[in-house]
């Protein structure tokens, strides 16, 4: 997996919770139909994300059901990252078991704008704001989390 | 060293002397505790990847209970390999549709043992911690890495401690503590944190109370969510396991990061308002917002107490017909001991409605989704925009009796005044 990721910034709020990550009603539906109903609370995000985008978040992401869908939906819409101020345990737990690269960086929010564009070294745990020329350093990943993720998710470390 | 319970139980898991928080470990699971989807989604996975094999079936419980009786072709589908895999695999504690709410079959059965790490496919696995587990929710990858391997990884984490002071007054109960320090202290103030929770009011607090707030401690961002060992515990477990029982407490000594002191002596029933937990105004505030339907279910609040004190509160009284009462009992033992009991007839002749029991339409998966426009007051646990199955309709969460006063009234009404 590549452990950098590059790409154009959408802003949310405190407490994105997993039912609008991954609401009930599209638990059943194909994904084609899921897809356009990920994050459903923002106005353009599911019209306009693109591949490689990344996601800026505020306090407690992720909050709510142990459903992996919730990770397994923002992999599959092509989102680079999730930078947050803080990160909800279980999603957090998820996004390693799936590979998909979260970091926990205190004071995001505020660093960030919609529309930036951002750099995030999951190695170094630097994130650099292009569009500022800022650099802001994140949590580090334990180097166990991190093998995890370099191998596409937990089941795949199973099989090493 | 001093330790927590939650830095004993990993500790012992992980074959240590001790553990301190902010260590990552690999720990050996006692049971993993697996619902419907969770089970079906993460033995999809098991099988893809050629490990289709369960590291020690007994210590894996099989309970159906999400989406539940089937609702459709593809859900009754799913039931039918889960039970042949559950089969296949030589699963034997498997409770299909009907014996209850995952969280509250495992603690009825004597699946939960104090001590225990006990991993979950639910958010709400941290239930167990009313009986002093260390128990918590993961995904379904994670399910299938325990289903292979009996073990996981682990992040120790930090103890917080909320000690409950003072005697809770007439007309509030459990859901009322959590919610209230979901609202003080906000939805992040444990994240990634183990709670326990002591004094007078807990010691005071039955263990159906302490489930429901344990089971909320994943609402405050909790890991595990603990009542120490007590005489209560030790009493409730006698009649449901032969397995000793390990009285696990904290040392005296144990460093806690935080240490919050709470006087519950003036606490007025409370409810959380849309669309977030800690959302928390007290009933007074909010007393006339129209509810069109009114739930008393889920593994957070429809145990025996919780149904008696619903009772106590519609005996002689009817719902308001424009608001419709869902009540499901959180499991088989619960709806025979309301049904010997006389609570069931008081709710069925107030004007309630049953549903078998399972989730229902707590997570929005069945028996209950509300209209575009429509405000339920609920007793369960999440109130986030869709969470039951709409996102055009708003959620209050409040105890059984805030829920059943407003079901008499049509509108969130204080209960205390039928008291």
């Amino acid at each position: 997996m590549d452990m950098i990721r590059k790409g154009r910034v959408w802003k949310f709020g405190d407490d994105i919770s997993t039912d609008y990550l991954s609401p009930s009603f599209t638990l059943d539906e194909p994904w084609e139909v899921t897809k356009k109903k990920v994050l459903h609370i923002h106005d353009v995000f599911t019209r306009e994300c693109r591949e490689g985008d990344i996601i800026v978040a505020g306090e407690n992401f992720g909050c709510g059901s142990s459903r992996e869908s919730a990770a397994v939906n923002l992999k599959r819409l092509g989102i680079g990252c999730v930078v947050a101020d803080s990160i909800a345990r279980i999603f957090f737990r998820n996004c390693m078991a799936v590979g998909f690269p979260v970091m926990i960086c205190k004071g995001i929010t505020e660093a960030v704008a919609e529309g930036e564009i951002l750099e995030v070294d999951f190695e170094s745990s630097a994130i650099i704001n292009q569009t500022q020329s800022k650099k802001l350093t994140g949590g580090r990943l334990h180097p166990d989390l991190l093998n995890i993720l370099k191998s596409g998710g937990i089941l795949e470390s199973l099989n090493q | 060293m001093s330790m927590t319970i939650a830095e004993k139980v990993l500790a012992r898991a992980s074959g240590k002397p001790e553990v301190k928080p902010g260590e990552f470990i690999t720990a050996e699971i006692d049971t993993l505790m697996v619902a419907d989807m969770s089970f079906y989604d993460s033995f999809v996975l098991l099988e893809e990847k050629g490990h289709a094999k369960i590291w020690d079936p007994d210590r894996v419980v099989v309970i159906m209970d999400h989406q539940y009786p089937a609702q459709n072709a593809v859900q009754a589908e799913k039931h039918r390999k889960i039970r042949k895999w559950v089969k296949q695999q030589g699963i034997r504690h498997f409770y299909d549709g009907g014996v209850g709410i995952c969280h509250q079959v495992m603690v009825e059965k004597g699946h939960v043992l104090p001590g225990h790490l006990i991993p979950g496919g639910d958010s709400h696995t941290t239930t167990y911690g009313a009986l002093a587990a260390a128990s918590c929710g993961i995904g379904h990858s994670d399910i299938a890495y325990v289903m292979a391997t009996g073990s996981l990884w682990f992040m120790v984490p930090g103890t917080i401690k909320f000690v409950l002071n003072g005697v809770l007054p007439t007309g509030t109960s459990a859901k009322d503590i959590i919610l209230k320090i979901a609202g003080d202290y906000l939805v992040n103030v444990a994240q990634y944190k183990s709670v326990e929770f002591t004094g007078p009011v807990a010691s005071a607090l039955s263990i159906d109370d302490r489930m429901t707030i344990c089971n909320m401690g994943v609402e405050i961002g909790a890991k595990f969510a603990m009542f120490p060992c007590d005489e209560k515990t030790i009493d409730y477990l006698e009649k449901r396991t032969k397995d000793s029982i390990n009285p696990i407490q904290s040392d005296t000594g144990a460093v806690y990061e935080k240490v919050y002191e709470i006087d519950f002596s003036t606490l007025e029933p409370q409810v959380a308002c849309p669309h977030n937990v800690d959302n928390v105004k007290p009933v007074t505030e909010v007393e006339g917002i129209a509810v069109q339907q009114a739930f008393i279910g889920s593994c957070t609040n429809a145990r025996v107490e919780d149904l008696e004190r619903a009772a106590s509160i519609l005996k002689g009284r009817q719902t308001h017909p424009e608001t419709r009462l869902i009540v499901i009992p959180a499991s088989r033992e619960v709806y025979l001991n309301v049904s010997e009991s006389g609570v069931l007839q008081t709710l069925l002749e107030a004007g309630a409605m049953l549903c078998p029991p399972t989730c229902g339409p707590c997570g929005g998966l069945n028996n209950g989704i509300l209209a575009n426009g429509e405000s339920a007051i609920a007793s369960t646990n999440r109130n986030f925009k869709g969470r039951m199955g709409n996102p055009e309709s708003s959620i209050y969460l409040a105890s059984p009796e805030t829920v059943a006063a407003s079901a008499v009234e049509g509108k969130i009404t204080d209960p205390r005044k039928y008291l």
